[in-house]
């Protein structure tokens, strides 16, 4: 178990003070200069040699993406760094803690990754639901600006300009070439790649997009090194880790740990163990919607880590670990997340725009056991049919959760069906309603 | 150029050629429905996914990847695609069922049907069927304006005519609201679409969803003769394909010609069709007690023909219209020579242009392809939009393309690029010559606004100062270009059409007591005073036949073949794709039979030996498709010319874009666009 | 995600008050120079704020002039982010979370609770207080279930506390926003399991 000593978020909660006085005390914009005196490159050098991977969900080399940025600045063609906090992968509520309670780590840490890629400004894209977060955000900003921390002419002599802007409701926008199109005004349709953003980003510009805890962990990185974040947890899966636990536990919470905990650790330490004991475990989504789900016996003892999960099968994604019981209906928990992910497609490359609706529409058949045991199978095609032949990820994600119902339930749809057709309804079936 | 292997053979491509290109050049065919090669890449459809090696393990979208995009193999063994495996047939099979879920089964009573890519492709890429029970989706159906029918539930998303809009036409007229499964495509509200060049977007409609509101349930593609053409609506001599049912023009379409058209036609080129129809002279009519009768050929012949007997050859007058192919102007010049008369005129608008000063003195000399070699564009007196729709999208094309400064002299309006305004009136261009600096490639379109006006010589002469002065007229680049409005009149000055020594123009010919007997051969824009006899040549009960004395029926431009020369001089070949109604005949024939009957007959007897008597004449008329270029010294010899001018604001010649000629005011259809343009213009006025 | 279409019953006219002109001069001010489209979401945003929460056609073209943009861009926008609400919504128009973690932690009682005292989705009530809409995952998941009303989140809520709460907004009183069991945040109830050193065990 982490100790607090090797926590970074140690304002997660909000019971310190919120502001800037609050969070020096806690240790943030402690000598930034010196931090920035490191350079472009070294800096670079130790956000890859921490071991930092993307918070946000793929888990790519935080430092590998930033060294992508040009190393020549085109004055037609500024940098940018736009940070993602449009968190909206159901399960996942972490970024919302740190621009609520600990925002002056993002706003640092805006500061250092823009100053390691040569961007002089930096936008964060918050979420439209998050008002007060976006408000909690743009305070802190504010008092950065007023106590010259960042700006055009600020204490640390790199010019710097940060933004909050925000969404209006459009999962798809935390995709990141989505974010970069609806920062420009436009609906939230993801871009081809490549170009990649680092090519031509936001404005047609060189960019990178990162997750609000990405970023937020790069001062506390740089201050005590890169060795000691990469002490933190297993070799590939370095640090530490918000974790949003919810669903069926006695105390669900967002919590700071070591990488690789096990998921048993996890949730005995901190939620109080699983509702009903662990005998009551059917299965868990360990890393946000867009993943498949595991069984009780396949996640008890696994590390919550990328690779660890993606050995399974999953992956840690966001690290939100949705937690069923034993009381769950599985199918329809599932369904309610095609219903997500059709509700959410943004329309427009075909298989997701029409796939996502069939998927539904087929597993609101299957919570009720309307279907035939055939269309199983012809389930799992479809989502192969949606699976990699999109232009973003999102259709990957609403392929997933089917896949891992049907890989580990299976049993239990076909029960359904039984049932279904051994009770017929004496009322005419109710066709659903579109 | 990069290798790169597809399905095996081995192909050298430009490394930014997408791989489709690459395979399209490899001869593998790759279904597609979004992918449009004059659009921006959208890769939403994913039809065209191929797998690749040396790039990522999951098929791939060939339109929006590029060839420098994949790797070349561990010992530089090039990259390779596959076009055929089972990876990409599986993709195909599953996206076109996916296309086909909520797509209605309604192709019996689908006018795309026999034209449709998804029908198409659905034969040759799609499983043998679906396996989709839930409800299907329907949309409801959009207005988007008078020529474009929809039936949304048809759409498959595909945002080509998003696209289309946004970039070529300029007018951001659609888009697509909503999301996901909802997304719709639609204009604002479901107001008309404001582009001259809407009809487009229903060719571009990959599937039955977007198709022309005026053909509607009218005629299956395979009942169709189809007639290659050339347009006469505006003088850009857009390539077209005139569909014909039986003795009935049904639609036209554009056929792709890069130098001129590319693949877009105007929305008065696609749509006059009804046009052709209505208001149709049929046979001959003499005018009687003021009336018009209906009369028969050798009546009406002979009555010409004593009349112009009685009249002094100094007191007989020639018009040319907008319309008239070189044959029919070449007949009425040898029928006027013939006579004697040097009273001659095609220039019915009045422009100032003369023959006599040499071919670059009235050719759009940078040629319409040109444009996109410009490095800037000056504006005078004209609006683009109007007089030539497709030619201003070439101008928006290449203004998107950057490095492209346009300024304008006369009406400030929406040309759909940026322009720096200079001002309406001629001071504007003095100042502009004065000030401006020269700019590499200078394109001076220069258009019948300033031209057809009293000072129009010396305007004219002041757009060939600024083509010399600010990088306009070199040895490399002739940019001095003028934009004719009318169909007919590079070919009529190039047949020098235009006064003999001592003769008078169109305009003093009209004067009431200048002649006793005009021969009016189309010239519907001019109104002819009372008082000379006037014989009218023409197709519609328009401006010309109501003044007519005797009305001689001839052939629309579907009806015939002829000769027309474009604003850049290109000469295009148009053929006959019906029969003149009734009683009308061809132009050149009814000169023919006049000339019988003044019993001196013009020395042809057919079209073929008139249009080579023609060529013998004047042999550019003989290489079809070609411009025989003016010289760019004829530029500085107009440079030269001096002159006063008036204060007078420049003014584009066109008022209403969709009434143009007579057979744009018999149609029906476009009445009802000029009356929603008309609205428009009000709505904005208030 | 359903076809969403603007109101049919519009007011004739809009333009944003002084203040909130002045506002989002600041928020194009954000973007490079000839960016300004950039400002379309926040400019919406407050033009619904404005208008009661829901967001006129007059606005929609508002905006559009504002920034310079085809008024079917902003349409476009209007219609696909789904915070943008097309329709009249009650003075307290609550945002009730759906999707699974909020559905496992017992959001469907909740829905009963809506459909029994508010009435069916995207309805006013008749004294123009509520309306509600189920909506997706509004990222709050450690407190499910929960609801957005207006621009606040309500937590951990039950049918007993939401019921309650829902009187106290009827009646005017005020309400404590976040969580209704009495968390700070989203840490563990009961007592902390973390960051001890600092603040304690509770």
């Amino acid at each position: 178990m982490l100790s607090d000593s090797d926590r970074i978020f140690t304002n997660l909660y909000g019971l310190g003070d919120r502001s800037l006085s609050g969070a020096k005390k806690r240790g943030q914009w402690d000598n930034t200069k010196a931090l920035l005196a490191l350079g472009r490159d070294k800096i670079i050098e130790e956000v890859k040699a921490s071991g930092l991977r993307g918070r946000g969900g793929a888990g790519f080399s935080t430092g590998m993406k930033w060294s992508f940025m040009p190393k020549e600045i085109d004055p037609q063609r500024p940098h940018y760094l736009v940070i993602n906090a449009d968190e909206s992968e159901p399960g996942t509520c972490k970024d919302r803690e740190i621009m609520r309670n600990d925002p002056h780590t993002l706003v640092e840490g805006a500061m250092i990754a823009s100053y390691a890629m040569g961007a002089h400004a930096c936008y964060i894209y918050v979420r439209g639901e998050f008002i007060a977060e976006r408000e909690a955000l743009q305070a802190a900003v504010d008092e950065a600006y007023a106590a010259n921390l960042i700006g055009k002419n600020n204490t640390h002599g790199y010019p710097f300009d940060l933004y909050v802007h925000h969404g209006a409701g459009a999962y798809i926008c935390g995709e990141e070439t989505a974010l970069i199109e609806s920062l420009e005004g436009k609906k939230g349709m993801p871009r081809l790649k490549p170009p990649f953003p680092a090519n031509v980003g936001l404005y047609g510009c060189p960019t990178t997009v990162n997750n609000v805890e990405s970023i937020a962990v790069v001062p506390t990185i740089l201050r005590r090194g890169a060795a000691w974040f990469a002490g933190i947890g297993r070799p590939n899966n370095a640090g530490t880790k918000l974790f949003c636990i919810s669903g069926h536990v006695n105390t669900p919470c967002n919590i700071e740990e070591a990488m690789s905990i096990s998921f048993r650790e996890l949730i005995d330490a901190h939620c109080g163990g699983v509702r009903g004991g662990w005998d009551n475990l059917l299965a868990v989504i360990p890393g946000g919607s867009s993943v498949r789900c595991l069984p009780a016996h396949e996640i008890i003892d696994c590390p919550m880590d990328f690779d660890s999960l993606s050995k399974l099968g999953s992956g840690l994604g966001t690290a939100a670990v949705i937690v069923m019981d034993k009381s769950t209906d599985i199918i329809r928990a599932i369904a309610r997340l095609s219903y997500f992910y059709k509700h959410e497609s943004c329309g427009q490359c075909t298989p997701c725009r029409e796939g996502t609706g069939w998927m539904w529409r087929v597993m609101q058949r299957m919570v009720e056991g309307r279907a035939q045991k055939k269309e199983i199978d012809m389930l799992f095609d479809v989502s192969k049919q949606i699976e990699g032949h999109t232009i973003c990820a999102l259709g990957d994600a609403a392929a997933w959760p089917v896949q891992g119902l049907i890989t580990h339930f299976r049993d239990v749809i076909e029960q359904r069906i039984d049932q279904y057709t051994a009770n017929p309804h004496s009322d005419p079936v109710r066709v659903a309603a579109e | 150029m990069t290798k790169i292997l597809v399905d095996g053979v081995e192909v050298d491509v430009p490394g930014e050629f997408t791989l489709l290109q690459a395979c399209e050049e490899a001869g593998a065919e790759v279904p597609r429905f979004c992918y449009h090669e004059r659009l921006s890449i959208a890769g939403n459809c994913r039809m065209c996914l191929v797998e690749v090696k040396g790039g990522p393990p999951k098929p791939q979208a060939s339109c929006a990847m590029s060839v420098k995009d994949l790797r070349p193999g561990p010992n530089g063994a090039p990259p390779e695609v596959f076009t055929k495996s089972p990876m990409v047939k599986k993709a195909r099979e599953g996206v076109m069922e996916f296309l086909l879920l909520n797509h209605p089964l309604d192709c019996p009573i689908c006018d795309q049907g026999g034209e449709c890519d998804l029908q198409d492709q659905a034969l040759v890429f799609g499983g043998d069927s679906s396996r989709y029970h839930e409800n299907k989706r329907a949309v409801e159906d959009k207005f988007i304006g008078p020529l474009v029918k929809t039936e949304m539930t048809r759409c498959i998303h595909c945002t080509r005519c998003v696209r289309f809009t946004a970039e070529v036409a300029g007018t951001s007229d659609m888009g697509a609201i909503g999301r996901g499964e909802d997304m719709e495509i639609t204009t604002y509200l479901e107001g008309a679409m404001t582009s001259e060049l809407q009809g487009n977007v229903a060719d571009l409609c990959p599937v039955g969803a977007l198709l022309p509101k005026p053909q509607n349930f009218r005629a299956r593609p395979w009942e169709y003769q189809k007639t290659e053409t050339i347009d006469v609506m505006d003088a850009l001599g857009s390539n077209i394909r005139v569909d014909s049912r039986g003795r009935e023009v049904i639609r036209i379409l554009p056929r792709v010609n890069d130098l001129v058209n590319e693949e877009w036609i105007s929305d008065k080129t696609r749509q006059i069709v009804d046009g052709l129809k209505t208001q149709r002279l049929d046979r001959p009519y003499i005018r009687e007690n003021g009336r018009l009768r209906p009369a028969n050929w050798s009546e009406a012949l002979s009555l010409v023909a004593a009349k112009t007997k009685a009249t002094p050859a100094a007191r007989i007058g020639a018009l040319v219209g907008d319309l008239a192919a070189a044959e029919e102007i070449f007949a009425l010049k040898l029928l006027a020579e013939q006579l004697g008369t040097p009273h001659l005129d095609c220039r019915q608008d009045g422009a100032k242009l003369d023959a006599k000063a040499g071919r670059a003195s009235y050719l759009f000399n940078a040629t319409i392809a040109g444009i996109e070699e410009a490095d800037g564009l000056l504006i005078i007196g004209s609006n683009p939009r109007k007089e030539s729709p497709v030619l201003n999208a070439r101008i928006r094309k290449r203004w998107l393309a950057g490095d492209f400064t346009v300024s304008l002299v006369g009406e400030a309006v929406d040309l759909t690029y940026d322009y720096h305004y200079c001002g309406a009136g001629p001071e504007s261009l003095s100042q502009f010559i004065k000030s401006a600096q020269p700019i590499g490639k200078l394109l001076v379109l220069i258009g019948q606004g300033a031209l057809a006006r009293p000072d129009g010589g010396v305007l004219l002469s002041l757009a060939a100062q600024a083509a010399q002065k600010l990088g306009g007229a070199s040895a490399e680049w002739n940019g001095f270009s003028v934009l004719h409005t009318a169909a007919a009149r590079v070919g009529a000055l190039d047949l020098g059409f235009t006064p003999a020594p001592g003769g008078l123009d169109a305009q003093s010919m009209a004067q009431a007591g200048a002649l006793d007997l005009i021969f009016n051969l189309g010239a519907d824009e001019l109104s002819i005073h009372p008082g000379a006899f006037v014989v009218y040549i023409g197709t519609h009960g328009d401006r010309g036949a109501h003044r007519a004395d005797v009305i001689l029926p001839g052939a629309s431009f579907t009806e015939k073949s002829g000769l027309y020369a474009n604003t850049e001089g290109r000469v295009q070949l148009a053929s006959r794709v019906v029969f003149p109604p009734g009683e009308a005949r061809e132009d050149w024939a009814i000169l023919r039979a006049l000339s019988g009957a003044l019993g001196a007959p013009l020395p042809f007897d057919s079209l073929a030996t008139l249009r080579k008597k023609l060529i013998e004449t004047y042999p550019h008329f003989g290489r079809i498709d070609q411009i025989a270029p003016g010289s760019v010294s004829q530029i500085a010899t107009l440079a030269s010319a001096a002159g006063d001018v008036s204060r007078e604001s420049l003014r584009s010649t066109i008022t209403d874009f969709y009434l143009t000629n007579p057979i744009a005011r018999a149609s029906a259809v476009m009445a009802e666009c000029s009356a929603l343009a008309q609205s428009r213009l009000t709505q904005a006025a208030e | 995600m359903s076809v969403r279409r603007l109101a049919e019953n519009q007011p004739d006219s809009f333009d944003f008050t002084p203040e909130n002109k002045a506002w989002l001069d600041k928020q194009i001010a954000k973007y490079p120079d000839g960016r300004q489209a950039s400002a379309v979401v926040p400019a919406l945003w407050q033009a619904q704020k404005q208008n009661n929460y829901w967001l006129p056609q007059k606005a929609i073209e508002k905006v559009a002039e504002i920034l310079g943009m085809p008024k079917i861009r902003v349409l476009e926008v209007a219609t696909f982010y789904t915070m943008f609400n097309l329709e009249p919504v009650g003075k307290y128009y609550i945002q009730l979370c759906g999707t699974t973690p909020c559905m496992l932690c017992g959001s469907d009682d909740l829905i009963k609770v809506l459909e029994r005292r508010v009435g069916p989705q995207r309805k006013v009530t008749a004294d123009g207080l509520f309306s509600w809409l189920e909506v997706e995952c509004l990222g709050a998941c450690c407190n499910a279930p929960m609801v957005q009303i207006n621009d606040d989140f309500f937590e951990d809520l039950t049918p007993q506390n939401f019921e309650k709460l829902l009187d106290d907004l009827a009646a005017g009183r005020t309400v404590k926003i976040g969580s209704q069991t009495g968390r700070v945040s989203s840490e563990p109830a009961g007592k902390l399991t973390s960051l001890t050193s600092l603040y304690g065990a509770k």
